[in-house]
């Protein structure tokens, strides 16, 4: 369907070129799609610091990255709008906790780091985990429970692990990555591997005690350990000024220099992370507070209406809306017209609904998948009951 | 195969031993399962008459491991002969500490974070030395942070690195018990088998001497439900060393329970390298009466009072069972299905404790085998008073041990 809207609303030579891939399609017409001469773009607003420097306002940039972010963040975007139908279809239970709106923390962070940084994320995963590589068909299986997704089926929505490329999940219970995230940065900083970890909470999770606590040892031990706020001003339904004595985030770790940042500016996200980087490798932990705004409600129970206004939301929309800003620059610097933005949507329309289709049809996991992986392999590879003549399952 | 020695001047660490007449003899019990996953070296068994045996093949050895004894022969019992006997004497902590130095010095990823375990050597002297051994990166002195402490060594562990938690009691776990539940436990399975966590959470648990509640806590109980986890006790300094040393090998997270009284045991051990199987039970004393289960400190409660039920003509089967989770059914249903009498003593609490625990599993699963109902001994359901003589009447005492024998008997 998406073939005979391009095909009605062009003329039939450029919608050829434009069923193909983006770049190679754009490369064609248009050679400064994947050029990569810098641009320098300001970011919305200047940074602000607690004991340390603000990186430069100045973000360099080219169209290559700007349509990757574009491209990216649309494709969360319409991911998560696509979880929403499937979860109110019945096909995605229990909790399902959206990004859209926060797409450019994702994005940003990922464009700053390689893939030997660890990521590591609250509840809020699925664009986190497509930003670290993850397929949709991976996202789709998994919020439905089947085979194809990335824990098996065994995780769900808060479950979300890439081990192969650092991404480490995926945390149901509030503030408890932090810590974990802290150890990753300890492994790194024992296996000099010169990499940092980004642990990421909300505004909601950073008045969790072990939060400061893990801040703490990492900075006495010096880890390269940056831990990012998340701020989307809600915590469920209690709005941060209700819940934080000073909302202030990134001044809260005292000795610990924060940072803070337009989280809905991928721009200025990538470049605090760079910054932070930098920083973490040689000084040890730094805060970042990315001040951002989700549209959904905390999670899909939530309505998220009961606690913000309506206006309150399409105000952040039409003003801040990440995806928005991208569009915008591209067109204003003319590396791609409003007509190749909309077909690039449409073709990651169809992409999503593609992955939708082929997680429907994968098989729910088997059976004896319920006692898998309890224990490492190096349990036994047979677990027999009690009196050792019965076979119980047969372990992976 | 844990004889006691006791030195004329032990008293004071011992005391909670029965003085000098503390002689029962165990029989080393080398692991004869095939399919415990340890593809573990050769095992060396060291029988009871001080010869040695290198067993490269244990499933050919069963039959000719028991000799019943419950009484010691005097030679052995002696402190003052090292040179003639092979292996090596050492106090249960020392033990411990062996067992994890050999490892660090084994696996450059292990290492081992706690309260005071670096430059002031482990609030029990387990860590001691290893700081200035391995350096700050590998022995790490946390802050009073349980939580965070806990959640950075799983953390590191999803990473492939193999750390040693260390909490000063256990009962300090409790403030991290949402690390252990939710992310040690169950990382490996909402992962779909991506991460192992090979960490090994240790400290000292258990009732003390006049310690106070808050620090005389019985909680492997608590623990013993979350999925994912392995848990052991250690009671001698044999299966100190044997079963630190598994734990730090194996793949999944594993809480070593030992006790705060048990620290100052002293045993022969051999020199060589080995290892105890993490699953497997170990037979103290065979017999054929009755069964008796039993872990950590109270085997020696239970080993006194088999002395006393040997001179009043019982002949009890005392298993320890070293593996809380999962139990050793094995062995112990072999043991029940020849004595068809079961008692169990622990020092855990009576409600919801590892024996109620193992009581419906041995109800559960030979139930046909039982000639009368299993007794289970637990301590009292209460707080650890600090009064001394209150202190001793919660956990069992032998006395109950052998009025319970008599009991089943019957």
């Amino acid at each position: 369907m998406a073939l005979s809207r391009l095909a009605s609303s062009s003329s039939s030579s450029r919608s050829a070129d434009l069923l193909k891939p983006l770049c190679s399609a754009i490369s064609l017409r248009r050679p400064i799609s994947t050029d990569t001469t810098p641009i320098t773009v300001e970011t919305s607003v200047p940074f602000t610091s607690h004991q340390c420097d603000t990186p430069s306002r100045s973000v360099q940039t080219n169209a290559k990255e700007l349509l990757t972010f574009f491209r990216d963040m649309a494709l969360m975007r319409r991911m998560e709008i696509a979880a929403d139908s499937l979860y109110k279809a019945k096909l995605i239970r229990g909790f399902c906790h959206l990004y859209d709106g926060q797409e450019a923390v994702a994005v940003g962070m990922e464009a700053s780091i390689t893939k030997k940084d660890c990521i590591i994320t609250a509840y809020r995963d699925h664009c986190t985990f497509v930003a670290r590589g993850g397929t949709l068909l991976e996202v789709f299986a998994e919020l439905m429970g089947r085979q194809a997704g990335c824990s098996r089926g065994k995780g769900g929505s808060m479950h979300f692990y890439k081990k192969d490329s650092n991404f480490y999940g995926g945390h149901g219970i509030v503030g408890a990555q932090v810590p974990l995230g802290c150890g990753l940065a300890f492994a790194q900083k024992y296996s000099k591997d010169e990499a940092v970890t980004f642990a990421l909470y909300g505004d909601g999770a950073a008045n969790q005690g072990q939060l400061f606590e893990a801040l703490n040892i990492s900075a006495l031990w010096d880890l390269p350990a940056i831990l990012v706020c998340e701020n989307n001003h809600y915590g469920m339904g209690t709005a941060e000024w209700r819940a934080a004595k000073s909302p202030a985030y990134y001044k809260r770790g005292d000795y610990a220099p924060g940072l803070k940042v337009d989280g809905m500016d991928a721009l200025a996200v990538k470049q605090a992370c760079t910054f932070a980087k930098e920083h973490a490798l040689k000084n040890g932990p730094i805060i970042l507070e990315m001040d951002t705004y989700r549209y959904h409600g905390h999670s899909m129970s939530d309505p998220g209406s009961t606690y913000r206004t309506r206006d309150e939301i399409t105000g952040v929309r039409q003003e801040r809306d990440p995806v928005e800003r991208i569009r915008k620059l591209i067109l204003s610097h003319d590396l791609a017209t409003e007509k190749e933005l909309k077909d690039i949507e449409k073709e990651i329309r169809k992409e999503v609904d593609d992955a939708i289709a082929q997680a429907k049809e994968n098989p729910l996991p088997e059976s004896s998948e319920l006692f898998t992986n309890v224990y490492a392999k190096g349990l036994g590879v047979e677990s027999f009951g009690a009196d050792r003549k019965e076979v119980r399952a047969v372990l992976p | 195969m844990a004889a006691i020695f006791q030195g004329v001047g032990a008293a004071a660490a011992l005391s909670s031993l029965p003085s000098n007449s503390f002689d029962s003899k165990n029989i080393l019990f080398s692991p004869r399962r095939s399919f415990s996953v340890r593809k573990a070296p050769s095992f060396v068994v060291v029988r009871s008459d001080g010869t040695m045996n290198l067993d490269l093949n244990p499933k050919g050895r069963r039959a000719q491991q028991f000799i019943a004894n419950a009484v010691a022969t005097k030679e052995d019992s002696s402190a003052a002969s090292s040179s003639s006997k092979p292996g090596h004497e050492l106090l249960l902590f020392e033990a411990l500490r062996e067992g994890l130095e050999e490892e660090m010095e084994r696996d450059p990823r292990v290492c081992v974070m706690g309260e005071d375990v670096g430059h002031y050597g482990g609030s029990y002297k387990v860590t001691k030395g290893l700081a200035t051994k391995f350096g700050d990166l590998r022995v790490l002195d946390t802050p009073i942070a349980e939580n965070s402490f806990t959640g950075m060594g799983i953390g590191a562990a999803m990473t492939g690195l193999r750390p040693v938690v260390e909490g000063m009691n256990m009962g300090f776990l409790l403030l991290a018990f949402n690390q252990i539940s939710n992310n040690c436990g169950m990382l490996h399975y909402t992962s779909g088998g991506q991460f192992t966590i090979p960490i090994v959470i240790r400290g000292p648990g258990g009732v003390g001497r006049q310690l106070g509640a808050e620090h005389s806590q019985r909680l492997e109980s608590y623990f013993q439900s979350v999925p994912g986890i392995q848990m052991v006790a250690c009671s001698t300094p044999y299966n100190a060393k044997g079963l630190m040393k598994a734990a730090l090998r194996s793949e999944n997270p594993v809480i070593l329970f030992e006790h705060v009284l048990l620290y100052n045991l002293k045993e022969r051990i051999p020199d060589e390298d080995y290892i105890c199987n993490l699953e497997e039970a170990e037979m103290v004393r065979p017999g054929e009466h009755v069964t008796i289960l039993t872990y950590s400190r109270m085997r020696y409660h239970v080993m006194q009072a088999a002395k006393t039920l040997v001179n009043k003509g019982y002949d009890p089967e005392v298993i320890d069972i070293r593996s809380l989770k999962p139990f050793d059914l094995y062995t112990i249903g072999n043991s029940v299905k020849k004595t068809h009498r079961v008692l169990i003593v622990e020092e855990c609490m009576r409600t919801g404790g590892i024996g109620a625990s193992l009581t419906a599993a041995i109800t559960e699963n030979f139930h046909d085998y039982l000639d009368a109902p299993i007794i289970c001994l637990s301590s009292q359901d209460v707080p650890t008073p600090y009064a001394g003589r209150l202190e001793e009447w919660t956990v069992v005492q032998p006395a109950q041990i052998v009025t319970a024998v008599e009991q089943l008997c019957q």
